[in-house]
Parts: structure tokens; C-alpha cells; sequence
């Protein structure tokens, strides 16, 4: 077939799968939260209420699109691109098999890094551009938040870097053929999760947009279809970094018996079904711990973890 | 690839032109941010592409954001697109303009005397830029370090000089109650030791 047909087809096929799953987490968070609290959750549409999202989809299609006259427009109406935008590219250097991938790197996690750095933006130009106190509140607070986690969600994936000696996401793959990455840097994979909770502005870490105190912090100001791409973002989001810790910490599409594509999905949708848990369960901690944790524990842990990391890999060279 | 070069180079360009002619401090930091995006594909196309990554996340991703939030902190709104109206002048670009023409005909010179850009002969992968960084440039490598850390204990000590005048959570109330209540002034004093 010619290559660039089938690179076509893999490309929209990853995006629209990614797309559907995205929206289909709400419903699954929504029926898991339930689950978790002694309710049914939305079970009136369709088969076990999975149409209930197809009305939520319809619906915001619906809403009337307002732009309220004080804000700043042209950013108003760029900030929620950009988070699908920056969340949709980095799906293009992950592996989820070995012939399903749209481009293979060498620079596959620092494009990962670039891309969710740039993410920020959407969240503080939506909070600057709104001209609403509740939302520079949640803008002030995504960017202090994301920038103090982001940095330690570098290092502490340099373990693993350093242990499979690329930065390449499939070469970091294959070096897992004899034991998943989990074992030699567990630190590191509970540092990258810790950081990937706070990437996502995912409960408990989700300030920036703390509706007790904030209203809706960032998008307070969004409606209509804007206000679905933050929605969907932030499960765009979730995906990513599910998938990431499958691929840098559990061994991406590798395992017995079963075809690669079913690894993957199922590890993804453990750590999906894992972020939903933690919603579930965790409360909401105060802005100024979250900063303390961040810059206190995390990244010292974190660049013990290099540290300690890299001395044993020179060791092991020698 | 060559074409690719010349339309980011371009639009880098073209964004920093329109990033100085901006009255409005948000809009002039993304047209920034755009440019520092176009360098990298500059990078890129050049056979860098550890160097393209680490400008965009460093420069367009930590600095520019860094950037982006003091403006907010500063809460400059309308009146500073006033303000700016009446600073900025075309009469203020002469002499950027001047030593600029100066270094595009020493461009223009150099490209004629050479005939045309040399493309790339290998893209340099991460790991020969770490081998040099850490062989033959190790001493800027620590020059770098020292001065960072410098930085780093100067930011400490303007920070907890700050700091002093209040304790704990009730003294930041207090400090609240002092400002009027002003969202933005508290809102300035927490993150610090963060940005």
C-alpha cells in the first residue's frame, strides 16, 4: 500500500479514536463516580446511558456561542484551541504499537515536554482574556501551578531516559523487553503520576479551576463550544498522560499472548479508570501546600532520583 | 527542508515586527511567543532538533509563560495601551532601525560572497550536543551553573527579605486588609517564590 496513504489513514484513525475516547470519558467518569458513591449515574440514554453524551454533544452544539463585550476577543477565542491543539500534536510521537505511530523521533519526550509547556498558555490567556477577577484568579494560579509541576515532570522521566539511553518513545519502549521501567525508577513513577494529575488540572489538583471558590476559575467566562474544547481538553489530557505511563513505566504494547493494541488500551484505560478514582477520592489541598509539595518534596525527590539514577547507570557501564 | 526554513524564518520575522509595533503587553508577549516558535522550526530545519525542542520548551514554554504572568499580576489593562500610544513613536524606531540595516546588509553581503546557505549535512542528534557540552564546553557548562546559581540565592534573599514583615497565614491577611483588599496586590506576593 503506498506509504503515505497508510500514514494518512493512521493519522485520522488516532485522531478520531483519541477524539471519541476523549468524549467518552465523560460518561465513564460519570458512571464511575456513581459506582463509587452509591448511585447509578446516567443510565437513561441508550444502552447503559452511553447516548447520554451524544445529548450532552448536541446540546453544547446548541448553546449560543457568547463572547461577553469586556473581553479581550481574539485571545478569548484562541485560548481554547490551544490546549487541544498542543494536547492533539503530542499524540503524534507516541507509540501505541509497533506499526502505530505517526512519527518516531529522536526527540519524541522533549516534544512531549515543549507541547505541554506551551498548554499553559490556554489556561492563562483564557483567565487574562476574560476580564474577570475569578478567572485571573484561576489563570494566575494554572500558571504558577503547571510551571512549579512541569518542572520535575521533566526530571523525573530522566530516569527513565537515562536507563533506555533515548529520548525516543519507541526506543524507550523496546528497552523494556526484560522489565518494565515501574521496578528500577518506581520513584520516578510516582513523581511523572503526581506531576501528570497536575498537568491535567485534575482533581486534587484542579485549583485553577476550584468551583467552591472560584466559580469556574479559568473559563468562568466560556460557553457553547468553547467552553467543550476545555472540557474535552482536560480529557485529552488525561489520555496523554495515561498513555505516557504506559509507554515510559509499564512496557507500552509489550506483553504475552494477547496483540499489542489490546496492551496498550488496557493499560491505558487502567490509569484513566485510575485518574476517575483519585477524583473520587481525594480532597482538594490548599494553593499554598500544593506550591510547598511541589517545590519542598517533588523536586528534591526528584533530583535525588536522577542523581541516584544516574551513578548506578555509570556504574553498571563501567 | 529549504523552503520550510525560509517560511519560519519569515514568520519569525514577521511576528517580532508586529510584537514591537503591539500597544497591548499580552498581544506583543504572543507575538513573541509565536517568533520564539518560528526560531525553533528555524532550528529544526536546520539539523538541531535537541536545540528546536529546548527553545520551545524553555523560551516559549517557561520564560514567555513567566513573562505573560507578571503582565497579569500587573493587571495592566486599558490605560496602558494609553500610555503606550503616546511612548511609542514612529520617531523611537530610527535608531533600531538603523543599526537593524546595518545588520541585514552585512546579511546580504556575506550570503553574496558565499553564494547560498550550505544545507545542513547531518542533524546533530542529543547525545553528540550532550558529548560536547560535557567534554569540550564543560567550562562554560559551569560558568553557566555559577552564575544560575548566583541568580537562584539573589532571588532567595530578595524573596525572604520580603517575606519578614509577615507570619504565616493571619499575617497575609493582614497584608490584605493593609492593600484595601486589592485581589491583585495578594495575589502578587504569594506565587513569588514560585516564578
Amino acid at each position: 500500500m503506498n506509504p503515505v496513504l497508510l500514514k494518512l489513514i493512521v493519522l485520522i484513525g488516532i485522531l478520531l479514536v483519541v477524539l471519541t475516547l476523549a468524549s467518552g470519558l465523560i460518561w465513564l467518569e460519570r458512571r464511575l463516580l456513581a459506582l463509587w458513591q452509591d448511585r447509578y449515574g446516567p443510565n437513561r440514554v441508550g444502552p447503559f446511558g452511553l447516548l447520554q453524551v451524544l445529548a450532552d454533544m448536541i446540546k453544547i452544539f446548541f448553546k449560543e456561542d457568547w463572547i461577553p463585550p469586556f473581553v479581550d476577543k481574539w485571545v478569548f477565542v484562541i485560548a481554547p484551541s490551544i490546549i487541544m491543539i498542543t494536547v492533539l500534536l503530542t499524540f503524534a510521537v507516541i507509540p501505541f504499537t509497533p506499526t502505530i505511530q505517526i512519527a518516531d523521533t529522536n526527540i519524541a519526550l522533549l516534544f512531549f515536554l515543549g507541547m505541554s509547556s506551551l498548554g499553559v498558555y490556554s489556561v492563562v490567556l483564557a483567565g487574562w482574556a476574560s476580564n474577570n477577577k475569578y478567572a485571573l484568579l484561576g489563570g494566575i494560579r494554572a500558571a504558577s501551578q503547571m510551571l512549579s509541576y512541569e518542572v520535575f515532570m521533566g526530571i523525573s522521566m530522566m530516569g527513565t531516559v537515562m536507563l533506555a539511553g533515548t529520548f525516543s518513545l519507541r526506543g524507550i519502549v523496546e528497552a523494556q523487553r526484560h522489565m518494565w521501567f515501574v521496578v528500577p525508577q518506581f520513584l520516578g513513577f510516582v513523581l511523572f503520576f503526581i506531576a501528570g494529575i497536575a498537568e491535567t488540572r485534575r482533581l486534587p489538583f484542579d485549583l485553577p479551576e476550584a468551583e467552591s471558590e472560584l466559580v469556574a476559575g479559568f473559563h468562568s467566562e466560556y460557553s457553547g463550544m468553547k467552553f467543550g474544547m476545555f472540557f474535552v481538553g482536560e480529557y485529552l489530557g488525561v489520555i496523554l498522560i495515561s498513555v505516557l505511563m504506559s509507554v515510559l513505566f509499564f512496557g507500552g504494547w509489550l506483553g504475552p499472548v494477547l496483540p499489542p493494541i489490546v496492551w496498550i488500551v488496557l493499560k491505558t484505560m487502567f490509569f484513566i479508570c485510575f485518574f476517575i478514582l483519585l477524583r473520587a477520592a481525594m480532597p482538594r489541598p490548599r494553593f499554598d501546600q500544593l506550591m510547598s509539595w511541589g517545590w519542598k518534596w517533588m523536586l528534591p525527590l526528584s533530583l535525588a532520583n536522577l542523581a541516584v539514577t544516574g551513578a548506578i547507570v555509570l556504574a553498571m557501564r563501567r | 527542508m529549504e523552503a520550510l526554513f525560509y517560511i519560519a524564518a519569515i514568520v519569525a520575522v514577521l511576528a517580532t515586527v508586529l510584537m514591537l509595533t503591539r500597544l497591548n503587553p499580552v498581544h506583543a508577549l504572543l507575538y513573541l511567543t509565536v517568533s520564539l516558535l518560528a526560531v525553533a522550526l528555524v532550528f529544526y530545519t536546520l539539523g538541531a532538533p535537541f536545540m528546536a525542542a529546548l527553545e520551545v520548551i524553555i523560551y516559549a514554554g517557561a520564560i514567555m509563560v513567566l513573562f505573560v504572568f507578571v503582565v497579569m499580576l500587573l493587571n495592566l489593562g486599558a490605560h496602558t495601551v494609553e500610555t503606550e500610544r503616546n511612548w511609542v513613536t514612529p520617531g523611537m524606531f530610527t535608531g533600531p532601525a538603523i543599526l537593524a540595516a546595518i545588520l541585514v546588509g552585512e546579511v546580504s553581503y556575506l550570503l553574496a560572497r558565499s553564494g547560498s546557505l550550505t544545507p545542513p549535512a547531518a542533524q546533530i542528534e542529543p547525545h553528540q550536543v550532550a558529548m560536547s557540552l560535557y567534554g569540550p564546553y564543560l567550562i562554560g557548562v559551569e560558568l553557566a551553573s555559577i552564575l544560575l546559581l548566583a541568580a537562584l540565592v539573589g532571588a532567595y534573599h530578595v524573596g525572604s527579605r520580603r517575606a519578614q514583615g509577615r507570619t504565616g497565614g493571619s499575617g497575609s491577611d493582614r497584608a490584605r486588609v493593609a492593600s484595601g483588599g486589592d485581589l491583585v496586590r495578594t495575589g502578587a506576593d504569594r506565587p513569588s517564590g514560585a516564578a
